[in-house]
């Protein structure tokens, strides 16, 4: 396997959230707005990258029995040295994605990668595949998020794109999308794109129903 | 060097199923993980106080706002912002000769001769010691006061909430609250930064006509202008917020200076 197919591989075909279903909690909470979106990725592609590439580095001097411990309070210490920065430079962001950068840590993708990929694998392809692992989580944030702000909003990054009827114009918001299950709605829609475009991505089913003519004797 | 380097290297030549090796490393990532984040915490903690105090007069202009015509009562006084004033809050005389600017409430809080420890029943807001000065912010016109605005703190749910509490010229009604600074649950507790419901305290009095303090949060169905509905699922936010402003409109608090401000005026 090339470096470039870990960085590639989690875009579409190895999506975090699409396939892997992992980070849905956040990937709920923090799309109501593009910006929120964004600044979000950001943040959990940096902390991917960077406990990816401080445990691969440390994997052999990890003791299995209490590598987990070691990785969550590695992965804590890198989410609050952010959160300190973000409050720092970027206060009303911060202000705005409240608790959720804090739980970072509990974003299972951090711990499921670390878990998954960086444990077993050297430095370089470990941060590879936190950026891509980031990447493919950004790219599905960036779309649910666009899409609910737009919808919901009229607008996007803030900025009116069309009228609303409110103010005179032919656009309902839909005050659906600013609430959490709408971005069920629309995972959901993505989910089903993918696997209609990529369909080797079907999970088969585990048991089948048997047909009815088959039990008779 | 190599030496000194020794027992590292040995150290990390252990097997990892070691007992030596797991608490060793243990102490190693939490002596490491804990001097990462407290570096920065230290070294970011001037730019984040900045930023929270932009965000405290940004708050309190934001009240300012929501007030009928308090705006154009400024633009006829020829100001723009309140005035702020240092308040000795034992005797509630205005303390002269200090710079209102200047108030370090955190160093005067360290400070024993400029600070008092308050007793366990009396501290119901859970501030364990309280500055001797407070600064305070008025709005006057031609020597008349028309409106004042009492900066207040203390525990909330899981916070410090900050609070500044406008009060109209009779001293009594409420003008407007906002919410500084409080980091309770989102969703429960936090909601008392909410428009909706910082609306339901216009007008409200703060105590009755022999002057006691009477103004609390209840559960559902505030019947007195002494009454302000909680947050339904935040009773301990709601208790803190009652208990905050109790004790900074009693004794302890800017009790004496309204009283103070009923007899004589400004």
């Amino acid at each position: 396997m090339s470096l470039k197919h870990h960085l590639i591989s989690p875009l579409i075909g190895n999506n975090p959230i699409t396939l892997q279903i992992l980070g849905i909690c956040s990937a709920l909470a923090v799309t109501t707005t593009l910006s929120t979106a964004i600044t979000m990725s950001v943040a959990l592609t940096v902390v991917l990258c960077l406990s990816g590439g401080v445990i691969s580095l440390m994997r052999h001097h990890i003791p299995p029995s209490i590598r987990l411990i070691i990785q969550i309070t590695i992965v804590a210490s890198i989410v609050i040295v952010i959160d300190q920065f973000m409050q720092a430079f970027m206060f009303e962001m911060s202000k705005r994605l409240s608790i959720f950068v804090g739980l970072i840590v509990t974003n299972c993708l951090v711990l499921g990668r670390a878990e998954a990929f960086v444990m077993r694998n050297p430095v370089l392809p470990s941060v590879l595949d936190g950026l891509g692992n980031g990447l493919g989580y950004s790219l599905i944030l960036l779309i649910v998020g666009a899409l609910r702000e737009f919808l919901g909003t009229g607008g996007l990054m803030g900025v009116p794109l069309v009228t609303t009827v409110a103010e005179g114009g032919w656009f309902e918001p839909l005050g659906l999308m600013q609430l959490a299950p709408s971005a069920f709605f629309i995972l959901g829609l993505l989910v089903w794109l993918v696997r209609v475009l990529r369909p080797e991505q079907v999970e088969q089913p585990e048991f089948r129903l048997k047909a009815a003519e088959d039990r008779r004797p | 060097m190599a030496e000194l380097l020794s027992p590292i290297r040995n150290f990390f030549a252990r097997s990892n199923d070691d007992l030596v090796k797991i608490i060793g490393m243990a102490v190693l990532v939490a002596l490491v993980s804990s001097a990462a984040v407290s570096t920065a915490a230290v070294m970011l903690r001037p730019y984040q106080e900045a930023n929270r105090a932009a965000e405290r007069q940004a708050r309190i202009d934001q009240m300012l706002d929501t007030l009928p015509g308090m705006r154009d009562l400024m633009m006829e006084s020829g100001v723009d912002t309140l005035e702020t004033r240092l308040v000795n809050l034992d005797d509630g005389s205005f303390a002269s000769g200090a710079d209102p600017a200047g108030f370090d409430l955190e160093a005067a809080l360290q400070d024993p001769d400029a600070s008092i420890a308050l007793e366990a029943d009396t501290d119901i807001a859970g501030i364990k010691r309280r500055a001797n000065q407070s600064p305070v912010y008025l709005l006057q016109k031609d020597g008349d006061l028309k409106l004042i605005v009492l900066p207040v703190y203390g525990a909330g749910y899981q916070s410090t909430i900050r609070a500044a509490l406008a009060i109209e010229a009779d001293l009594t009604t409420i003008a407007a609250l906002a919410i500084v600074e409080q980091g309770d649950t989102p969703g429960f507790g936090a909601r008392i930064e909410e428009p909706e419901w910082l609306a339901l305290w216009p007008g409200k009095k703060i105590a009755d006509e022999t002057g006691t303090v009477r103004i609390e949060l209840v559960r559902g169905g505030a019947s007195t202008p002494y009454e302000v509905d909680g947050i339904s699922g935040a009773t301990r936010t709601s208790t803190g917020l009652t208990n905050i402003l109790r004790f900074w409109l009693g004794d302890k608090g800017f009790g004496p200076f309204l009283a103070r401000l009923r007899q004589e005026g400004l």
